[in-house]
């Protein structure tokens, strides 16, 4: 693995010999130790089944969910192992988003954008409910399109309405980091266009990390890239440089679509 | 040439018609079976229309089924027979709604847990044994309730024996369609909630159901049509009673039962027709309805 030029500061996230398992004996991802950079973009890519998304997912601890799936080595968040957090606390700081847009369909968009709360029991006054819509709605330039209609169900928007409203799901919590899994892989291309430019702007206020099968959107919205292979973190560096001049050859190969 | 020319066109011409003889063949045959298969339908509920019209009217439902001399007096004289099924419209209701509220909540968590665990040995035993159940033949279920709830419980006919029997048989339907209900439900839904740090009970009660909720009422809508009509096992613990009945601890009386008391009796023959309109009807709203559920929510 070769890691250049990459001195980052008070990493908001880090791993260190993070491995994961689906059955115990073979692992998906291997001995991981890698830094996440505050208030920037990070791509993780490399072709189908090299472990992109179980590496993403181990960052919220989404394994957890499926009691045969093993973890260890860590993951600290702003120094705090996740291990150590409760899910709460976790996920209010570790945002998700999903390859496929899945709004909660029995929802309306405002209580979509405010599940995060409602569906955790937290109560506040539904002027601050009202704050925390709009200014989620707005962060994801939803707020223009879909005001008037608020209490219509979140699944009568399209696809990639519904993606931005699960964006706003996820920034209704004020998270630190958001996770996004491929997700765009789902949309036609202006819908995708918007998710981008979207991307670049939250990047100034939370930082995000991103799984992509798409090398070009790597290229377009990263600051920084990984690149993995068979559960391997290949390289990782700075999307401009690993893209220009890649330091190993299977990066050099797959960047160069000889592969994948 | 000419003669090969012809020949040729000859063969062409004949390639072409089997086709065409053998379509014809099969749509008529596809027509003639989906009359066949519709008419029956038809022609009972014309018949049920026909014979039993004329006895529908308000006392039909607002008073109890009558004496039979009052009947044979009301035929004689040419008149309608007097006189409802009131006790067996409550007494169904209140049987079906108790059996209801008996095989709901269980049938549901039963559900949950089979969903939840696909493949441990237990949820197969259970899943072959809810299959088991629903081929049990009603009478032996009835059979069951009248060993356990008639001699064992009650000390005699009663409304709860003829509930739990009826709440046997909706068990397996309400268990099989909440589990089908909720693997139809996309994974990513779940883990929606999973990812805004909800707890795991509130990601069931307050994601899964609501969002499987039409097809969960669907599934209890079927499960209720299917033994609303139950006339076996009733037979055995409901037996019965020409009164209306609240008391779990009474005999009861239920359309399908009074359905039969009526067929053994000369004077009422009248009132089959009527009962069965009414219990045909019945069953069929409910049977519209739950469709009418699981298509809005594949339309969603």
């Amino acid at each position: 693995m070769s890691i250049i030029n990459l001195n980052i500061k008070n990493p908001v996230l880090s791993l260190k010999d993070l491995s994961v398992s689906y059955d115990g004996e073979k692992l998906a991802i291997k001995k991981i130790n890698a830094e996440i950079k505050k208030n920037s973009i990070t791509a993780i890519m490399g072709p189908s089944g090299c472990g992109k998304s179980t590496l993403l997912r181990a960052l919220n601890r989404m394994h957890d969910l499926y009691p045969d799936i093993v973890t260890t080595g860590s993951v600290f968040l702003n120094g705090i192992d996740v291990v150590e957090m409760s899910n709460i606390d976790l996920r209010r700081k570790v945002g998700m988003v999903f390859q496929r847009p899945n709004p909660f369909p029995t929802m309306s968009i405002y209580d979509n954008v405010i599940a995060g709360y409602k569906l955790n029991g937290m109560k506040q006054k539904k002027s601050e409910r009202d704050e925390i819509v709009e200014k989620s709605l707005r962060d994801v330039t939803l707020w223009n399109e879909v005001k008037d209609s608020l209490q219509k169900k979140g699944t009568f928007l399209s696809g990639g309405q519904q993606q931005r409203l699960c964006i706003a799901r996820a920034l209704a919590f004020q998270p630190s980091v958001i996770l996004l899994d491929e997700p765009t892989s789902a949309l036609d291309p202006i819908a995708t266009a918007k998710v981008e430019e979207l991307l670049l702007n939250l990047k100034k206020k939370y930082t995000i990390v991103l799984v992509t099968h798409n090398m070009a959107q790597a290229a377009r919205v990263s600051n920084q890239s990984m690149f993995m292979y068979l559960g391997e973190l290949v390289e990782y560096g700075k999307t401009k440089e690993m893209f220009t001049n890649p330091t190993d050859k299977k990066t050099e190969e797959y960047l160069t679509g000889k592969f994948g | 040439m000419m003669k090969l020319n012809l020949a040729l066109n000859h063969k062409v011409g004949v390639e072409k018609n089997p086709r065409k003889v053998k379509n014809n063949i099969f749509t008529t045959l596809v027509i003639f079976f989906s009359v066949v298969t519709i008419s029956p339908i038809i022609l009972i509920i014309s018949k049920l229309i026909i014979k039993g019209a004329k006895q529908i009217n308000l006392s039909f439902f607002t008073e109890t089924a009558p004496d039979t001399f009052v009947a044979m007096t009301a035929i004689s004289n040419g008149e309608v027979i007097p006189g409802g099924i009131l006790n067996g419209i409550t007494g169904t209701l209140f049987m079906v709604i108790m059996a209801a509220l008996i095989a709901i909540p269980i049938g549901i968590l039963i559900g949950l847990y089979l969903y939840e665990n696909p493949n441990k040995i237990y949820a197969n035993i259970v899943r072959d044994i809810a299959d088991i159940l629903q081929g049990v033949p009603s009478i032996v279920l009835g059979l069951i309730a009248y060993i356990w709830i008639v001699k064992g419980l009650t000390n005699g006919y009663s409304a709860l024996a003829g509930s739990i029997s009826l709440s046997i048989m909706m068990l397996p339907l309400i268990l099989r369609s909440t589990e089908e209900t909720l693997k139809m439900i996309p994974i990513s839904l779940k883990e929606a909630a999973i990812a805004l740090g909800v707890p795991y009970h509130k990601v069931i009660f307050k994601v899964m159901i609501p969002t499987g909720f039409s097809g969960l009422s669907s599934g209890v809508l079927l499960a209720i049509s299917r033994v609303i009509g139950e006339t076996a096992p009733l037979m055995l613990t409901a037996l019965g009673s020409s009164v209306v009945n609240y008391h779990l601890d009474k005999p009861t009386s239920a359309v399908p039962l009074l359905i039969w008391e009526f067929y053994n009796d000369p004077n009422m023959v009248n009132l089959i027709w009527s009962s069965s309109l009414f219990l045909l009807g019945f069953i069929l709203t409910l049977n519209l309805l739950s469709k009418h559920i699981a298509s809005k929510r594949k339309a969603n």
